[in-house]
Formats: C-alpha cells, structure tokens, sequence
C-alpha cells in the first residue's frame, strides 16, 4: 500500500533509534498474539485476568526502564515510550491503562524516591509481575487540586494508620500494594503530605469497582481507608515531601498518555482507512469521495502534529530539561485530538461503527478520558497561561 | 515564575534549540533579526503604502542573506537548507509580509530552478547578479484560469527557427513590475498535459511583456504583484530553463520546499504576535486588572501556545526530512496545512485579545492578520494541500 511504502522511505524521528525499532516489533507480536484477541472479551467482562502481568514480565517488558539488578532491562524512558505507542494498539483503553498505570506511574516513584528495601519488597516483584501496583491520588473531593487531600496518617507505635477515601484508582481492586498520598500535618496541602505504599491485604483497606463510559477491562475504584496500618519503613520519599513527589511523576504519566493517543490515533486510522478501500456505496470505495478523501487529510495532518510535539516533549524530557511547558502541550493537543479522531473514525464507519462488533464505538468512548484524566484539558492551560506570567 | 521573555522565545536556551539547528544557525538569527528590527521595521507602515523599495535586495545581496543555502561559486554563503528556514523565520521581524514575500520569491522559488537547471550561462546572468541583489526575479505559474492547476495553463511557447514565441498571460506574480527576469512556466506542446510544460528567462524588458495590473490586496500590501500580459514575445532557445517539455517537474519539488519556508514564516509571524499581544496583555487593564489574568484570556493564550508549538514541530521535523534528501511530500502538505490555519487563527484571537485596538492600523495587528491569510491560499490552498494527503493515501 501507499502508505505502507511512503512509511518505509522515512527516517525515524529523533529520539527513536533503529534499536528502539527492533523492541518495537518484538512487543507489537506480543500485542497481536496475546492482547489484542482478548480485548472485546476483556471489555465484555470488564476485567482482564491479572496473568497478563505475568506474561508481560516473562518477556521483560514491565521492567524496561528499570535496572538489571532489580531484574529490570536496564534500559531508559525511551524503551517505555516505545511499549506505550505499541500497548496502545491492543484495542482496549482500558487494558492498556491498567498496565500503564502498574509501569508508568505507580512503580517509577518506587524506584525513584523508594529505599533499597523497598525496591526489593516492591520494585522487584512488580517487575516480575507478581506484585500489582496501583497509585491512589484522586480523592472524592480533591482530583487536579491535589493541596486539598484530605486522607490522613495518624502516627502509632510502628507506623501510621490512614483514613479516608481514594477515587477513580485504577488497579484498585486488584492491587497488591497502592502508593498513596496522605496528609501528614493537620493543614496538609503542598508542605504537609507524604507518601506512603499501602499493603492492601492489610485490614481496613476494601476497593468498590466502579462502572465508566469506556475503559471497561480497567479496574477503577474507589477504595475507603478504616484505620490501614502503613508501617514505618513504607514512608515513601522524604516526611511531608508528598506533593512535591506527586509533582515530579506528573511529566511521564502525561507524556505516555500523550505517547499513547498518538499511537492508538494512527492505529484508528490504519483500520479505518483499511475499511474506507472496502467498503462500497454508490458503486465505490467510500474513501474515495473527496469529502471522505478530506476528512482522512485532516486526521492524518492532527496525528502528525501530534507525534511531532510528542517526540519534541520526550526529547527534551529524555535529555534532561525541564519540559513541563511542551509535556503539557503535547497532552493538550493529543487527548482532544485523539476523542476527535475517534469520532471521525466512528462516522465514517458509520452504522458498523455504532456497533460493538466492530470496536469502533469503543475507541471512542476509551479516548474520551482522556481529556479529564492525567490532568483535564483545562488545568493544563492554566499550567501554560500561568507559566507566562498571566 | 520565568517571564514571558525568556518563556516564548522560539529557542529558548541553546541546550533546547531544536536539533536540526546549530549555534552558526542562531548567530545567523539574531544578525538577521537585528537587521529586519533595525532596518526594515521603521518602514514597514510606509511601505504599506508604496510597496518596499528595490534597495532592500541590494542590501540584503550585500548582507549575504540572498544566497544563505546557495553555492559559494555563485555567491552564496553555501550554507544548508536549515538556513533558509532561519531566514523565513527572522524576516518577520520587519513586521511587513510582503516584504518578506517578495524575498522568499526570490531566494525560495526562482533562483532554485535555475541554479538546478539551469546552464553555466544563465546562471551567471541571473543567478549570480540575483545572489547580489543586483537583479530581481518573479516566478510565473498562475493565470487567471489555472492556479493549483499547473496542468491547465495556457501560455504557450512556440518554436519558430532558432527562437520561441511566448503568448499568455500571468496573474498574481509577486515582484512583477520590479523583476528583471521572470521564470515563465509556459506549454510547449499543448497536447502532452504535464509533459509538454517548459521553463523559460524571460527578460522583463522583452518587447511584448506588457504590465497591466498592479494588484491591489487584503494584505501583503508592501509586495508589488502584477497581472501581465505575453505578445509574441520573442526569446532565444537559449532562454529555456532545464529541458523541454520538463519544466512541470522541475518547478514542482522547488515548490515543495518552499511551502516549508513558508511554513516557517507563518509559524514565526504567529510567534512575533503572539509575544506582542502577550506584552498588551499584561499591560491592559479593565475591570481593575490586566486583562490577561482573566483565565478566559489566559486559557486564549495556552491553546494558542500550543498550536504554534505543534505547527513549530511539525515544520522541523520536516525540514529535517528535506535536509536528510528525503521526499516528504505528505508531511510537507501537512505542516503547511496545518501552520497555515494556526496563523490565521492566532492572528484573528490577538486581535480579539487587543479588542478594538487590534482593529485600528495602528497597532499593526490587523495586518498580521491580513498578511497572513494569504498562507491558506498561496503556494497551494488548504484545500489542494488536503487533497494532496489524501490522495498519498491511495484515497
């Protein structure tokens, strides 16, 4: 196909090498061989089985950032970018977002503020896949206001106990161990919380599944904290250092997901374009009327725009810069894009793409997260607009 | 909290420049933009009027910013095509897009053919004194009946003995009434469609080129762009350019390069009144604050931020296919597409943010907005560039 031939013509975009290439076709297998037949029967049951972390592990991928010696590849954040793009190609937001949250956002604080007993009781069996981690921020009261936590840690003999509630936590049933934030000081807010990793067999800690308008194989829940034992050595970070650690994983979580809309956009694309060569009205391709011609130009044009900011954000963030202002865009830009497309995508199915058979439907319902999530479209702007001063 | 300053510049720090870009790019950028601010710029309201002098290639020839990517054999700077993109990015400085235009015209579409095609001779005759700024050229494709349409142009060259004989007629070519030379696209053969295009020099003081028009504009109004007319005129065969029955493709990939530049200076505009409308911002004051720190206006500026930051991104990494030889014609249509669009919006929200200000000429915001609606138009309208990606597509 054209495409397929324009595509081989081209240089990789920087930061990605021909090494990173190599990773990328090894995980696609994996994808299309042990994910993607699942997915509509995952959705369906709205759970997917917690073996997945095993299988993922087996072939190395839940520790590609991560050491060797914590049994990790030893690689960077690169080789993750590269196992987002590919994950999100399994079809299911929802599947990909509860591996996403287990690598991409609970296990890098582990290792990054995390003790070395910590890294071993943690760390390590979450790169195993043994361990299933899950980060608890959100509250019913506090979302993108993360000062207004309200759960608290009151000091015992040996440790803490929390009370409170954490919302929208994915992994939260399945979780092993959660890392969460709690208020350590009466006031809390940004000098007053710490960060702490919850053992969820501990007594107290129960998780409520709750139904969404997409990512249906994710676990999401709302868990209630009644008095949860945290021992002392499951401080995370520095006491009353919370919020600044909360801040630091801010940058990935919203560059993987940006990472993640572009590929998922590209992959709606490919099998869109695939059905508009296909699919016939009026004696021919729907694809080929100009307007759907059009509307295939606009999406393509959005994709690249996309990856492009992307890669310039993972660039700057890989090297070592502050790239909260391009991290920021690039989730801006990706996550409306990416609801966008879906919907195009959907029309141009038409009556097939209203039909659950054909996954259409779902694309468009897991890519409307992503506006809220990680952050809503709206306080990234506030991240922007204050950052020049107004 | 960075200030806006350090913040919007396009490169901020060297150690986050973009990676197609060098520190010679960057000096080459400031001493562009100081020349644009210190030169051009005080003129610019009254070139609006009279169209810009002729002294400004001659000045530019001399600050060697004519030749930037071209041959040191011919006077230029041998520099690569990332200069050019500097160049178009700098250049809106002088805050006079039809200034810049008329440049791009010279440096970006007719001396790129003839320093490909062109022979030893006519190099020297008009790419040389071109590079100096000594002579001016214009690029004519367009008629009134075939724009996009390359194929459909009617001007026909026919040969007669040792010469050919030009009729037609061009619209909307930018430098018209000053250039020296003009790149004539014309049809040698009206029956073989794409293959029966050539290029012509055609001396602007040929008997029978006949200037009929000075064109008045929405924007770009510092540029001189004629509607002319061809009547038997009479060239030598040594004035074809590269081969006959050739110049469709000859022109073509030159085109594609330059919708990059282009882009870029679209991109670049967006930037500069972005900045200045940001300064308004927190300058003006209503209801007891200024009126950027109302978060309906902040929020304007986020997204308007972004879109230039995803239009940037997408230029470079084009340009940095171009440089690489490769032949991005999709990713080239698309960042000019999309670069295009963003301008016109950015332009249209500073001039919402500056409220009636923005309105009156003063403030040199509503041209902006004039100038660059031109981008959705010119070098291929949005909706070419659409059908373009969609036909890449197999659509």
């Amino acid at each position: 196909m054209l495409d397929a031939a324009q595509t081989a013509e081209r240089r990789l975009l920087p930061p990605f090498t021909q090494e990173h290439e190599d990773l990328r076709a090894s995980i696609r297998r994996f994808v299309e061989t042990e994910l993607t037949p699942y997915a509509q029967r995952w959705e369906d049951d709205k759970w997917f089985p917690d073996e997945v972390f095993g299988k993922l592990a087996a072939h190395g991928f839940l520790g590609l950032k991560f050491p060797e010696a914590l049994g990790g590849q030893g690689g960077d954040h690169l080789h993750d970018a590269v196992f987002t793009e590919e994950l999100a190609r399994c079809g299911s937001g929802g599947l990909a977002a509860g591996i996403g949250a287990h690598v991409g956002i609970a296990a890098p604080p582990v290792f990054k503020f995390g003790t070395d007993d910590q890294h071993e009781r943690y760390l390590r069996p979450a790169i195993a896949g043994t361990r299933i981690a899950a980060l608890g921020i959100t509250e019913p009261d506090a979302g993108s206001d993360v000062a207004s936590i309200r759960t608290k840690a009151t000091e015992v003999d040996g440790g803490w106990v929390l009370n409170g509630s954490k919302m929208f936590i994915t992994n939260g049933v399945r979780a092993d161990f959660m890392v969460t934030a709690a208020k350590t000081t009466a006031e809390g807010g940004h000098g007053g919380l710490s960060f702490f990793i919850v053992d969820t067999d501990q007594p107290g800690y129960t998780a409520e599944k709750i139904d969404k308008l997409g990512w249906d194989a994710s676990d999401t829940a709302l868990i209630a904290l009644d008095d949860v034992f945290v021992p002392t050595e499951n401080l995370l970070g520095g006491m009353n250092e919370g919020f600044k650690l909360i801040m630091a994983n801010f940058q990935w979580e919203r560059l993987l997901m940006a990472l993640g809309a572009v590929a998922a956009m590209q992959h709606a694309f490919d099998r869109t374009l695939r059905f508009a060569l296909e699919r016939t009205a009026f004696g021919r391709p729907i694809g080929t009327f100009q307007v759907t011609r059009h509307k295939f130009a606009e999406m393509a044009t959005s994709i690249e725009a996309g990856r492009t900011l992307t890669y310039h954000a993972l660039r700057l963030f890989h090297e070592g810069h502050d790239a909260t202002r391009e991290v920021t865009m690039a989730k801006l830009v990706t996550q409306r894009a990416a609801f966008e497309l879906m919907d195009e995508c959907l029309q141009i199915h038409g009556g097939a793409g209203y039909m659950r058979e054909y996954g259409v439907e779902r694309w468009a319902r897991d890519a409307r997260l992503g506006p809220i999530g990680g952050g809503t479209d709206e306080i990234m702007k506030e991240i922007l607009g204050r950052q020049m001063g107004l | 909290m960075a200030s806006a300053d350090t913040v919007l510049k396009p490169d901020f720090g060297a150690a986050r420049k973009h990676f197609i870009f060098t520190d010679e790019h960057e000096q080459l950028r400031e001493s562009i933009r100081s020349y644009a601010i210190k030169e051009l710029a005080p003129h610019a309201d009254e070139w609006e009027e009279t169209t810009f002098p002729d002294s400004v290639f001659t000045r530019m020839g001399e600050l060697g910013f004519l030749g930037l990517d071209k041959p040191e054999e011919y006077g230029g700077q041998g520099g690569d095509y990332y200069t050019a993109i500097v160049l178009a990015e700098e250049m809106v400085h002088a805050q006079c897009g039809g200034l810049a235009m008329g440049v791009a015209v010279q440096t970006d579409m007719a001396l790129p053919p003839i320093l490909a095609f062109g022979t030893e001779e006519q190099k020297q005759e008009w790419a040389v004194p071109a590079i100096a700024g000594t002579k001016i050229l214009a690029l004519g494709i367009t008629e009134p009946d075939a724009g996009s349409d390359v194929a459909g142009i009617k001007t026909r060259a026919v040969r007669d003995g040792d010469e050919y004989v030009i009729n037609g007629s061009k619209t909307y070519i930018t430098n018209g009434h000053r250039a020296d030379v003009i790149v004539l696209v014309a049809k040698t053969d009206p029956d073989a469609g794409h293959d029966g295009i050539t290029l012509f020099l055609v001396p602007m003081d040929a008997p029978g080129v006949i200037l009929e028009k000075k064109l008045d504009k929405l924007g770009m109004r510092a540029s001189d762009t004629a509607l002319m007319a061809f009547q038997d005129v009479r060239v030598p065969a040594s004035a074809v350019l590269g081969e006959v029955g050739k110049g469709f493709y000859h022109i073509m990939w030159e085109l594609q390069s330059e919708r990059i530049a282009a882009a870029a200076g679209g991109v670049a505009a967006a930037q500069r009144v972005f900045d200045q409308t940001l300064k308004y911002a927190l300058e003006r004051t209503a209801f007891g604050r200024q009126i950027g720190k109302f978060q309906v206006t902040r929020h304007k500026f986020a997204e308007m931020a972004t879109k230039i930051e995803a239009a940037r991104q997408m230029v470079y990494a084009t340009a940095w296919r171009i440089g690489n030889g490769e032949y991005p014609v999709r990713e080239i249509s698309m960042a000019k597409l999309y670069s295009s669009r963003i301008a016109v919006e950015v332009a249209d929200e500073c001039i919402q943010i500056h409220g009636g200000a923005g309105y009156m000429k003063e403030y040199g915001v509503e041209r902006v907005w004039r100038d660059l609606r031109l981008n959705r138009i010119g070098a291929g309208t949005d909706e070419i560039m659409l059908e373009v990606i969609g036909r890449s597509y197999g659509l």
